[in-house]
């Protein structure tokens, strides 16, 4: 599977473990690039390079409070991570469920 | 399905892990049974992308095992081995997992671990495969062997599971 670059693809976003962490932040609600900093303990122009990359593929919307700007997690952007640990799940799904059957068999057998 | 018992249920412990959870209506002697025996991994090993050609389980510490399927009308086949590592017999089983590619013929040299338990209650067996990877990078071109799946296919799934859970 060929992917796009960072920029267009949440996959790719997330792929970097800052990324990741400031998503785990904002997973409790919505901060101000600041708080980000000093909760991951890294400078500012990292966090807001970061913050860029997201807002970008859309995992983070950011919004004006008063004098400061308040970052938050849009969920939905990471559905095609979801879906795509949701196809794997499916594989093994179908594998359980002919497994169901088997076992149903060997049960069947023990009993006569 | 008669008595489809449960969903696999995936999730990521960590970068580098895949953790799938399921629960069958059996005892945990016959699932570990139908996990070991040649002739019964060939009735379910593949799911529904192909049939199995060849199942070989030298069941043993240090034994070898490798799964075979046939896949598509071509004629074309992806195959899989390993090595047992740690055995308690319808306990555990620790096994590396080395997916052949064609011309490369690497050691098994920091293959994924699998490591699957059995544990029962009231004549029902939970069963957790725990796949831990060198990488991240490993561990996601696992997760992505998922994406071969076609649509027909999952649509058939979704009516499966959606009898199963009535």
């Amino acid at each position: 599977m060929a992917r796009a670059a960072t920029t267009t693809d949440v996959f790719n976003a997330v792929a970097e473990p800052r990324r990741r962490q400031i998503l785990d932040v904002l997973v409790d609600g919505e901060r101000a690039v600041n708080d980000l900093a000093r909760l991951l303990g890294s400078a500012q122009p990292q966090v807001s390079k970061h913050l860029r990359v997201l807002r970008e593929v859309g995992v983070v919307d950011v919004r004006d409070d008063g004098r400061q700007r308040l970052y938050r997690l849009n969920g939905h952007a990471l559905k095609p991570i979801h879906d795509w640990v949701k196809r794997y799940e499916r594989m093994w799904a179908e594998r359980f469920d002919q497994l169901d059957a088997v076992l149903e068999e060997l049960k069947e057998n023990e009993e006569n | 399905m008669t008595s489809s018992t449960g969903t696999a249920v995936v999730t990521l412990p960590t970068d580098e892990q895949i953790l799938i959870t399921r629960e069958f209506n059996a005892p945990k002697r016959l699932v570990y049974r139908a996990w070991t025996t040649p002739d019964l991994v060939k009735r379910w090993w593949s799911g529904r992308r192909g049939t199995m050609t060849s199942v070989e389980i030298d069941l043993r510490v240090g034994g070898r095992w490798r799964y075979v399927m046939a896949v598509g009308s071509g004629g074309g086949e992806i195959a899989f081995h390993g090595e047992f590592r740690e055995i308690v017999p319808e306990e555990k089983i620790v096994t590396t997992e080395v997916f052949e590619m064609a011309g490369v013929t690497d050691a098994d040299e920091g293959a994924p671990l699998n490591t699957v338990t059995f544990s029962e209650r009231d004549g029902r067996t939970t069963l957790t495969l725990l796949t831990h990877c060198d990488n991240k990078q490993l561990r996601d071109m696992i997760l992505e062997s998922g994406m071969e799946a076609g649509m027909q296919e999952q649509m058939d799934l979704l009516e499966e599971l959606a009898i199963s859970l009535r």
